[in-house]
């Protein structure tokens, strides 16, 4: 078990021929997941050779899942063209999508999520690294050789940081179930409870490793979820404990003004809730061991 | 209807949402393109134009500074005039002010309205946890909306809107009515709330705001002051919008890395660092600091950084004068630790310095991108609390001998 992807995925990419597009795929398609086809308008009938493999392009999603049977989605396409892949994958039944693509206006992820709310479609990201099941699946750009098999489920905000954590805990010999990179826009489709709680109902996760941010509140909304429902251990991490206050620290959501969003305010909450804060990524692999 | 949980700058907008700020004068042209009424006016740079421009209004003008930032009327910044003359006077005094570390350069100068009876609060923003526009309406107008949220959340009427649907009468009814505003006025207050929530749309603003929207003495409404903030990732598509940003208010050095799609803000401290995503930069400065160093900036490279950018970066790093050591921390996946290795090497052929390097790669070609750097006979580190270490220990020499 595990959460969101695992052996029996079936990956299409949107915009596989473009250079990261292409780059991650052949990563991905190495790691062996199964990659089954790609999509970008214009370039259907064309083969995508990676590894030994051959995946098939499509002009369209929806071809793409007639012919294959795909049933997830990683978009890795322009921000201005990002919206149109999202809408057009919910349309051809895709039940997952995961987004990579960073810059969306905002009011243009308005939109996209309400419109996936009406199909009941999980988007991952957008502005995410994706999704890694250690030795079953990798969807992103979350380096698969830094990762192993194991019981923690880890959940991120961040990109690299995730990374940084995951090869702490690779090092002490704590492998994980799924790890998942939810990003750090303002407006994105899953957020940490929807993680918590399907790491809560995955039998094989025993603990979880939160990584939150300053800036938002979905820390102090986490906090909360984690002290009324879940009964697994949890421990986090917050980034952005020095960042001086009322700067924007790049992350559309990494900023602090007052004394909402700080570090401290949510180092507090979720201490409260009972989490253990770490200090530093090394030290959370520590704890995690304990 | 309360405001708790939501998070408000300075400048009245929601924290996560990144923007470029338009001046007032910037922000109500907009707002009048979309049929909201404002007051009568044109922007002066110097005292001579100020008069110029309050005699074709007829003489009694407001002189406002156009600086990005508030309290300019506690400042000093705003002050009415009678007369050409008196114009000429206070814009005389207000440009070259500094506000909070800002330099007028512009005065904006507004006829005055025909008496003030009510001052509102009107705004347009994005509420994140309901994932909505909200439109926003206090009767205390013409106050500091963080401190009537504060003291007051009472006063702060809010409506979400459902883009579909758009601004319908009974949103802008309920917040009339809950101003005890007089009904003869809610046509016209339905009208404005409508346009200005057009605008924010129609510009991809994070934020419209006017504050004060007032009942002149007339009984008509007018929007003496505007605040637009524009969403940084739409700007694509409105590229008179991205235009009318400030250069001139922007520090250098960020600037130049903005143009380069670097993330860099300056900090007090001695320790470069550069890193691969906001949060592990982030992360680094936390570690620094844990062991005993201090960040001399913040910057994130961003994903899929090329050579040419990371030198670029480390151009910027160094050109500030207090940085003792720099620290790279890259852990690849969108970004590949060779190019980061040959990035760095380049720019070190560039840049002339004595500055002391540690470089920490991992993850995406890091094993090619240390051979790079192996090759180039670079300090090196396996993780972030041993680059970090090594970083503050070599920014202590390094600050023992100057």
């Amino acid at each position: 078990m595990s959460i969101l992807v695992d052996k029996n995925t079936r990956l299409v990419v949107s915009g596989i021929t473009g250079r990261e597009g292409a780059f991650h795929t052949t990563q991905m398609i190495e790691y062996g997941t199964h990659v089954v086809a790609g999509v970008t308008p214009g370039k259907g009938g064309q083969v995508f050779e990676a590894a030994g493999q051959r995946v098939p392009v499509f002009d369209t999603v929806k071809e793409a899942v007639e012919e294959t049977e795909a049933n997830a989605s990683m978009i890795i396409v322009p921000a201005r063209f990002a919206p149109d892949s999202i809408y057009e994958t919910a349309d051809a039944g895709i039940p997952l999508i995961v987004c990579l693509t960073e810059h969306i206006p905002i009011l243009d992820m308005i939109s996209v999520r309400s419109y996936l709310d009406t199909k009941g479609v999980r988007l991952v990201g957008p502005n995410c690294p994706g999704l890694l099941t250690p030795e079953q699946a990798k969807v992103g750009f979350i380096p698969g050789d830094i990762a192993m098999p194991g019981n923690v489920g880890v959940v991120s905000k961040s990109g690299t940081l995730t990374y940084e954590v995951v090869d702490a805990l690779t090092r002490r010999g704590l492998g994980q179930s799924t790890c998942v990179g939810i990003g750090g826009d303002p407006i994105n489709g899953t957020d940490f409870i929807d993680v918590l709680r399907m790491f809560e109902a995955d039998p094989e996760t025993e603990q979880i490793i939160l990584i939150g941010e300053i800036g938002g509140r979905a820390e102090e909304d986490a906090a909360a979820f984690i002290d009324a429902h879940m009964t697994k251990r949890v421990t986090a991490f917050i980034a952005g404990r020095t960042a001086p206050p009322g700067r924007r620290m790049g992350h559309a959501g990494a900023i602090v003004e007052g004394n909402t969003g700080t570090a401290e305010g949510k180092v507090a909450a979720l201490r409260a809730a009972g989490v253990r804060v770490a200090d530093h990524p090394d030290q959370i692999a520590d704890m995690a061991a304990e | 209807m309360t405001l708790q949980g939501r998070n408000f700058r300075e400048d009245g907008s929601l924290k996560g949402v990144s923007s470029v700020n338009l001046h007032e004068y910037q922000a109500k042209r907009l707002f009048a393109e979309h049929g909201v009424p404002i007051p009568d006016g044109e922007v002066a740079t110097t005292p001579s134009e100020a008069r110029e421009i309050a005699r074709e209004l007829g003489g009694r003008v407001v002189v406002k500074s156009q600086v990005l930032t508030g309290g300019r009327g506690k400042a000093g910044g705003i002050k009415l005039a009678n007369n050409p003359d008196e114009a000429e006077i206070l814009a005389g005094q207000i440009l070259g002010m500094d506000i909070k570390g800002f330099t007028v350069r512009k005065v904006l100068i507004d006829k005055q309205a025909p008496g003030i009876a009510r001052e509102i609060y009107l705004a347009v923003l994005i509420d994140r946890g309901r994932r909505r526009p909200m439109i926003m309406a206090s009767a205390a107008g013409g106050m500091d909306i963080e401190q009537v949220a504060a003291e007051a959340p009472e006063k702060i009427l809010t409506v979400h809107i459902e883009p579909a649907l758009g601004v319908r009468s009974y949103h802008s009814r309920y917040l009339a009515a809950g101003m005890n505003m007089p009904r003869e006025l809610w046509r016209d207050f339905h009208n404005i709330v409508s346009n200005l929530y057009t605008c924010f749309t129609v510009n991809d603003a994070s934020l419209t705001e006017i504050n004060p929207l007032v009942i002149t003495g007339e009984n008509k409404l007018l929007a003496l002051d505007g605040k637009l903030s524009i969403d940084d990732n739409a700007l694509y598509r409105h590229p008179r919008l991205a235009d009318m940003r400030d250069t001139e208010e922007e520090p250098e050095a960020e600037r130049e890395a903005r143009l380069s799609g670097i993330n860099f803000i300056k900090l007090d401290g001695n320790i470069g660092c550069m890193v691969n995503g906001a949060g592990l930069a982030m992360t680094t400065m936390d570690v620094i600091e844990y062991f005993g160093g201090s960040p001399a900036n913040f910057l994130d490279i961003g994903g899929g950084a090329k050579a040419e950018q990371v030198a670029t970066a480390l151009r910027i790093i160094l050109s500030d004068p207090n940085v003792k050591a720099v620290l790279f921390n890259i852990f690849g996946g969108i970004t590949r630790g060779d190019e980061v290795a040959r990035g760095i090497v380049e720019a070190l052929e560039q840049v002339q310095t004595e500055v002391p390097m540690v470089v920490r790669l991992a993850g995406t070609n890091a094993a090619e991108g240390m051979a790079i750097l192996a090759d180039a006979e670079m300090e090196t580190a396996a993780t972030l609390s041993e680059a970090a270490q090594k970083a503050v220990a070599a920014a202590k020499v390094q600050e023992a001998q100057s």
